[in-house]
């Protein structure tokens, strides 16, 4: 008897840690082809690896040659790197010839990592924002537009294109082994900024959990926006506290002072565009996802900053 | 023990202590729920209010079993004195009651959250962003909910006019009659003399961004505060038409102009 075919899925972002551990998951059950566009990752012999922009027309080669059944976009630039222009690119164009390409041949499942950034950082944001809320980033800070972008064009596509069966994961901040983006790499310092008089509510996602919610979207054909999120909370400036950070506060009004000392700095991990979401909280609820696709994040908020007040500077 | 911790354990009676964790709020692994609520900080809070509700403002209350024990309810009250003094009174007094006390969230101004170190002791001490949203969900959760539907209207307003309500919104009364929650109002009389303004000067007001800048002595007087808390009342969930909806909250700002009357008849002095 013939073995059965196993479905080919295409990965982006294959250099990061959480696409890493998305593949870790699924390479038993489906054949994985990796790309991104920073390097080309060795992620084992069974698994073809391509260093590739996806704007490139070389990029539809790829799916003349493995016959794609779904696609697993986590091959976002994040706020706090590169040029807005070339964000803008790579993250909305990017994308858009992602999807269209995906539509061209046939894709059946196609899963975005997007972010709970597109909400916004605003004073008057209440707690635990639906998926239906406005997304108020791309009014607030021209940096955030091309987060806001990507997904509009995502919900173009899920819409106009339903065999596609797009889901749009927004999660809350990712964080644990691995892990370079901006919050991380203040949780793992051993002084971080913070905005004098505010900690407002954050949550995080441990990224092996984070990881479980992509392959059980993936598994689970069901179309839709979804927040991703535990429902547990904790103030910034008390985590910073349990992960062992000494504070450094920078003065917060009148609000250009604060802007002027971060345009100053150039800090990586808190860059002044998000000054909002140290002052301001974004708590999402999550609770449809965890309905639909029965997620039940495993790792407590406890374990994660215990993980950062054990690896100073080492993440 | 650190000098926080010091200070936390002189400050906090046992008794409190464990009076505010017997009272189980849905809170996560860290002791904080989505809107920022923290049970070390409530301990904190009530046990510095106890100093103002009972040594400085020397307040009387009556009518506090009034509020039900549990289930969705909104506290309703006249607002006045330039700071929500009496949000934190009225919240004391149920918090701290003999049978069957509540930890109740109020419902704040939509500026404080701007507001350096005050937003979010506030949020803390359990009050929340006075959005519909926010409060939707908080009497979903089954929470009292403290509400003062006049806004900065009424904790802006000048010494000149004292205990005159100014208009109410219409928010509250839908939310009562979604999630069928009663209305326990409330007068209070005696936070109109704690920092009695004479003057807005609104250009101030408006260079700052806040909602109103007081000309008033920079202190708090030490009113004496009495709070009368009426029965509940019940509104249907009907589909009704604003002007129906505006007269039930009608109803609901006589029952508090009642108390309000209540309460100046038994005030024996200012102080």
């Amino acid at each position: 008897m013939a073995a059965e075919r196993r479905q080919h899925i295409l990965i982006t972002g294959a250099a990061g840690s959480l696409a890493r551990r998305v593949i870790d998951r699924l390479r038993n059950h489906y054949d994985i082809v990796a790309v991104d566009f920073r390097e080309q990752v060795y992620l084992g012999d069974d698994i073809p690896s391509y260093c590739i922009d996806l704007n490139t027309r070389s990029f539809e080669d790829l799916f003349r040659r493995y016959s794609f059944v779904g696609v697993i976009h986590m091959g976002r630039i994040m706020s706090s790197q590169l040029t807005r222009m070339r964000r803008y690119n790579a993250n909305v164009l990017g994308t858009q010839k992602l999807l269209d390409l995906s539509h061209k041949y046939g894709i059946s499942r196609v899963v975005v990592l997007s972010t709970f950034h597109v909400y916004g950082a605003v004073a008057y944001n209440p707690a635990l924002i639906d998926e239906e809320a406005p997304l108020k980033s791309a009014g607030l800070s021209a940096d955030l537009v091309d987060s806001v972008e990507l997904e509009n064009l995502a919900t173009i596509y899920l819409w106009r294109y339903p065999d596609l069966n797009i889901t749009i994961l927004r999660p809350c901040n990712i964080v644990g082994p691995g892990v370079r983006n901006s919050i991380s790499t203040l949780l793992a310092s051993r002084r971080a900024p913070v905005m004098a008089g505010f900690s407002p509510m954050m949550q995080f996602i441990h990224i092996d959990d984070m990881a479980d919610a992509i392959v059980l979207a993936y598994k689970k054909t069901r179309r839709g926006i979804f927040n991703v999120a535990p429902e547990d909370w904790v103030a910034y400036q008390h985590a910073l506290k349990l992960c062992g950070c000494k504070t450094v506060p920078i003065p917060s009004i009148p609000p250009v002072l604060p802007k002027m000392i971060l345009d100053t700095l150039k800090l990586r991990s808190f860059p002044s565009y998000l000054i909002a979401f140290f002052k301001y909280p974004v708590v999402i609820d999550g609770r449809a996802f965890a309905r639909e696709f029965g997620f039940r994040p495993w790792r407590p908020l406890k374990e994660i900053f215990r993980f950062y007040r054990n690896n100073k500077q080492l993440v | 023990m650190g000098l926080t911790s010091y200070l936390r354990s002189k400050l906090v009676s046992a008794d409190l202590g464990d009076q505010v964790d017997r009272m189980h709020k849905p809170i996560g692994s860290l002791g904080y729920d989505p809107w920022g609520y923290n049970n070390e900080k409530v301990k904190v809070g009530l046990s510095l209010t106890r100093q103002l509700y009972e040594k400085y403002f020397r307040v009387e209350t009556t009518g506090i079993d009034n509020i039900p024990a549990e289930g969705p309810v909104l506290i309703v009250a006249n607002h006045s004195g330039q700071l929500p003094i009496d949000g934190l009174l009225i919240g004391y007094a149920l918090a701290v009651r003999k049978i069957r006390p509540r930890i109740p969230r109020a419902m704040i101004e939509r500026f404080f959250p701007t507001v350096p170190y005050l937003g979010n002791l506030l949020n803390e001490f359990g009050a929340v962003l006075g959005d519909p949203v926010n409060c939707a969900r908080m009497l979903a959760n089954d929470e009292a909910v403290i509400v003062f539907p006049e806004g900065v209207r009424g904790s802006g307003k000048l010494y000149q006019d004292r205990y005159q309500l100014k208009r109410f919104g219409n928010g509250f009364m839908h939310l009562a009659m979604k999630y069928n929650a009663p209305i326990v109002p409330v007068g209070v009389v005696g936070c109109e003399e704690t920092i009695p303004a004479l003057a807005n000067i609104k250009p101030l007001a408006r260079m700052l961004g806040i909602p109103y800048a007081p000309v008033a002595m920079p202190m708090v007087f030490p009113a004496k505060v009495h709070l009368n808390i009426g029965e509940p009342l019940h509104f249907d969930n009907q589909e009704l038409p604003e002007e129906q909806v505006t007269e039930r909250v009608d109803q609901v700002k006589a029952a508090i102009s009642d108390l309000i009357d209540k309460g100046l008849s038994e005030r024996k002095r200012l102080f």
